[in-house]
């Protein structure tokens, strides 16, 4: 479904992505993990299209297109969705009107008419009672006075709504107690599908014994150095980062 | 004279006409509005207060007076807000009895239209009718005193809290001939009272006349009056209005205008704050298309210490449509520890729009926290990019962040009648590229499940 080769990525003359390589499959969850600065949260980013990344060499192809070429909302249209680790605020936009714009612009992507106002209704009350959010949340301006727990919520609750092919979460479980990462994790498994993938950005293994991954990557100085399964999650938690570092450079 | 202004006093005969039962100083009253206005003469762009609204449109003009009130219930029905409330409803100025709902007024509350009060009340109404804003404000104040004979008078006995809000709709008629109409509006809020006022002007597609307002409103100690002002003019109609209020001590006034109709509109709006804690917000919507051309001028007169002003208004202009904003606070010398913000954000939503922006401080006292501000702005880039994050295009992004900007100032607003209606008109309004056709109902009937 996704495959990244040998990608290079500088932010302000800094490289970040020194060559970095991955395939995701349909079906699968991937996590990639890492030290502070290890460049974890450029990947996904620039996957979603943030504007501040330069890529300087290598691809990423998407179900055979060049996600480089495409703009940022056609790479939302596609499918290719980012779950921000510090969604914006977005004053006076109210969530409903953003829910409703993102997914007709889904649906005219794929060809299909307007979602009818009734069925609209229908669909956000059951994801927003599978987020255990407040219906008046959709009222309210897009994650505006949100606290950290809602904000990360508010996320997960638009990738019920719009379905992406590959969900990407930048450290979805950062600044949430047990209980708020209890109900964002079942609402990422709820995603977990045969035609879907799923790509974790985590800094912590606590939210891989919720939501366990098939592959695991540690990413170190801009390089996936080492990959394997929920084990290897397991592993790092129990042994810390630096026996990688010091086998990657053996 | 001028033979504009010859024009519209030649219409004075029409008002003298079947008036014996008036007191004897209402036609005093006229007299002196019509030499003001004969010695002053339309304003020109010459006048500082009048630079950048040219009134050529008005003094051109050949208006009649209306004779009668007849409207349609049923089309009356469709401009009338859907809220409980007691409303007197005015047609091209003319009192509509049949249109208004008067029943089961609460004790203490007296609401009549002008003609009645002049009649039956005119002792309490002489006195402070036409103390605020005299015949000196501007030549419009003068003309309005020229033909003062209809409008309302609200009075609110001490203690007395009004639950429903209090409505006073103007509707405007397409007819043969335009038409004028100078409504004077007088509130009286006696000490402790409270009441929401709605101010509605709304008319036919296609009519073109000529409405110039005067309002005053006195709040005595301790009382809370929440005005809206929602001007859906028809888009040919020439608004000008003069709002003047008089705070006492702990008085809290709070006005909304929201103008959305009108080819030319002005609109003055002046507290004084003249007792301590007397607190008066100022809250402003406008949004202009086609060639309209809105005008809001504000002042807040700290004219006692410990008293608080804070505006926001924000401007929405397309195509080739110019809006004024000019805010003043002033801050009299004994006047410390006063607190006056005010801020003023416009879009402009096409190359030809214009707006020009003057926000003013004159401060005679030292201790004193005062800011002001105006942005002629863009939208936020961080949020566009969110937006398109999930799949929406740049350009409905940036209408959902425009219909935001407008909301900034309508979330303020208690009454979701009101709000809703505004959100609803500023969606409507926007341009088609903005693709926001179907997104706003689909709140609105979310709120009402």
């Amino acid at each position: 479904m996704l495959e990244v080769k040998d990608l290079h990525v500088t932010v302000e003359g800094n490289e970040i992505l020194k060559g970095l390589s991955l395939t995701i499959n349909a079906g699968e969850v991937h996590a990639i993990m890492g030290p502070n600065g290890s460049g974890k949260s450029t990947l996904s980013a620039v996957i979603a299209g943030k504007e501040e990344y330069e890529v300087t060499s290598g691809s990423i192809t998407y179900e055979g297109r060049d996600v480089l070429e495409m703009a940022v909302e056609e790479r939302a249209q596609a499918g290719l969705l980012l779950g921000f680790q510090y969604p914006v605020e977005i004053p006076g936009v109210k969530n409903i009107y953003l829910l409703k714009a993102a997914l007709n612009a889904k649906r005219e992507a794929e060809g299909l008419p307007e979602i009818p106002a009734p069925e609209f209704m229908k669909l956000i009350k059951e994801k927003i009672a599978e987020m255990k959010m407040d219906a008046s949340f959709l009222q309210r301006s897009v994650n505006e006075g949100f606290s950290g727990g809602e904000k990360k919520r508010n996320e997960i609750l638009q990738m019920l709504v719009l379905q992406p092919r590959l969900a990407m979460l930048d450290e979805i479980d950062s600044g949430l107690d047990i209980d708020a990462m209890k109900v964002v994790a079942d609402g990422v498994n709820s995603l977990r599908a045969e035609e879907r993938a799923i790509l974790l950005v985590t800094h912590y293994q606590r939210l891989l014994d919720y939501i366990v991954p098939d592959r695991v990557h540690v990413l170190v100085d801009g390089r996936i150095v080492k990959s394997g399964d929920a084990d290897l999650a397991r592993e790092l938690e129990s042994r810390g980062y630096d026996w990688v570092l010091e086998e990657s450079a053996a | 004279m001028s033979e504009e202004t010859q024009h519209f006093l030649d219409r004075l005969a029409d008002v003298r006409a079947g008036r014996e039962a008036e007191p004897t100083w209402i036609a005093a009253r006229r007299q002196a509005g019509a030499a003001r206005f004969e010695a002053m003469g339309f304003p020109t762009r010459r006048d500082e207060a009048w630079k950048y609204t040219d009134v050529r449109a008005i003094a051109r003009g050949e208006f009649a007076l209306a004779r009668d009130a007849e409207f349609s219930p049923a089309s009356a029905a469709a401009l009338t807000l859907p809220i409980d409330t007691h409303r007197l409803t005015f047609v091209d100025g003319v009192f509509a009895p049949a249109l208004s709902t008067l029943d089961g007024l609460p004790e203490g509350v007296s609401l009549q239209p002008l003609s009645a009060a002049l009649v039956e009340n005119h002792e309490a109404v002489g006195g402070p009718l036409g103390r605020l804003t005299g015949v000196e404000f501007s030549p419009f104040s003068a003309l309005n005193t020229a033909f003062m004979e209809e409008g309302a008078v609200l009075r609110l006995a001490p203690g007395t809290v009004v639950e429903k809000p209090i409505t006073l709709q103007f509707l405007s008629r397409r007819g043969e001939t335009p038409v004028m109409s100078h409504p004077r509006i007088l509130v009286q809020a006696g000490g402790r009272s409270q009441a929401t006022l709605i101010e509605h002007h709304v008319g036919e597609e296609g009519a073109a006349n000529f409405t110039n307002l005067v309002e005053e409103v006195i709040l005595e100690r301790n009382a809370i009056l929440t005005h809206y002002k929602l001007q859906e003019a028809p888009l040919a109609d020439l608004h000008i209005a003069s709002i003047h209020v008089e705070q006492a001590r702990d008085s809290r006034y709070t006005s909304f205008n929201l103008n959305l109709g009108g080819a030319l509109v002005r609109t003055d709006l002046i507290s004084e704050l003249n007792g301590e804690n007397a607190t008066c917000d100022f809250y402003g919507l406008f949004y202009g298309e086609g060639r309209q051309h809105v005008d809001s001028h504000t002042l807040a007169n700290h004219n006692a210490p410990h008293t608080f002003s804070n505006e926001n208004y924000k401007g929405i202009l397309d195509d080739r449509a110019h809006g004024v904003f000019n805010g003043k606070v002033v801050v009299k010398r004994d006047s410390q520890k006063i607190e006056g913000f005010q801020s003023n954000a416009n879009l402009l939503l096409s190359d030809r729009a214009e707006i020009d922006a003057k926000p003013e401080l004159e401060i005679y006292a030292d201790d004193v926290k005062c800011s002001h501000g105006t942005t002629t702005g863009q939208l936020d880039e961080e949020a566009i990019y969110a937006l398109r994050s999930r799949g929406i295009d740049r350009q409905t992004a940036r209408g959902l962040l425009t219909l935001a900007f407008a909301g900034e100032v309508l979330e303020e607003v208690g009454l979701d009648a009101i709000s809703e209606r505004v959100e609803l008109a500023v969606a409507g309004k926007l341009p088609e590229r903005f693709n926001l056709a179907g997104l706003v109902e689909v709140a609105v009937a979310l709120d009402d499940e």
